[in-house]
């Protein structure tokens, strides 16, 4: 945990303090850093759903559900934080809160929806094999929109910024640097909540088998 | 400088809570080992 606070400080420290404030935007520029950090750790997380569905449906080891089931609670959070801090910044910057045509935000949008589905999907089914091969089945097709999300941007006209480019990242080299701590920071945060989630369900579950075994002897 | 106030304010608090419903889905993970625990009590 320790490294996590320091990461965490000195993402801070690089967002708010060495970091120039961004000429036109001004002070608000500064959500940017963690709103990206935040991006790129809800497609680290339903990468993770991914992975998990397909570890599933090839061993049909529950692990790989507990897996799943961690990474999209975590994803779903992160996703809020990016789709919440956008429109903070979009508000001043591009004066509506909301760009209803703007591809990147809606397919942002819609990948929260999927994974909110998800969990519902999750917590409507009784436990058992079914819920989680339905379960893996879904956060695989869910896995398509990422990749839509990411390419937004290129594939189609949209006011959204693109800094990341194949030529490299379009900012001074402090805010590159603060980028990417904050990047690291928020990706041992999203790594620390999906290890722990994953250690409560194993748990849970290993209790709740324990106590099966035992009522029946 | 408001904007970015409440940008930084809703990263923490959605963070906050969300570390709110992991420390509750670990009490009840605990009350489950203390039952089970209590159970293999009694039987021995």
């Amino acid at each position: 945990m320790i490294p996590l606070y320091f990461l965490m400080v000195l993402a801070l420290y690089g967002a708010f303090l060495y970091a120039p404030t961004e000429r036109e935007m001004g002070e608000v520029q500064r959500i940017f850093y963690f709103h990206v950090g935040a991006a790129w750790n809800c497609f680290l997380a339903f990468f993770g759903v991914f992975l998990g569905g397909v570890g599933y449906l090839i061993t049909r080891k529950q692990s790989w559900d507990h897996l799943a089931a961690s990474c999209t609670e975590v994803g779903v959070v992160f996703t809020t934080i990016v789709l919440v801090t956008g429109p903070i910044w979009a508000r001043p910057i591009w004066n509506t809160w909301w760009p209803w045509g703007d591809p990147r935000v809606m397919t942002t949008m819609v990948l929260w929806l999927i994974y909110v589905a998800y969990l519902m999907l999750r917590s409507s089914l009784p436990e058992g094999e079914t819920k989680y091969k339905y379960c893996a089945v879904f956060g695989i097709i869910g896995f398509l929109d990422v990749p839509i999300v990411w390419f937004s941007i290129r594939w189609w006209r949209t006011i959204h910024p693109v800094v990341i480019t194949s030529s490299g990242a379009e900012l001074e080299p402090e805010m590159i640097h603060a980028l990417f701590v904050a990047v690291i920071a928020m990706t041992v945060l999203c790594v620390t909540l999906v290890m722990l989630r994953m250690a409560m369900r194993l748990n849970s579950s290993m209790a709740e088998e324990v106590t099966d075994a035992v009522q029946r002897v | 400088m408001t904007y970015l106030f409440f940008g930084y304010l809703v990263i923490w608090t959605v963070l906050f809570f969300y570390l709110v419903f992991l420390a509750r889905s670990q009490k009840r993970v605990n009350d489950k080992l203390k039952a089970l625990s209590e159970t293999l009590q009694q039987r021995d």
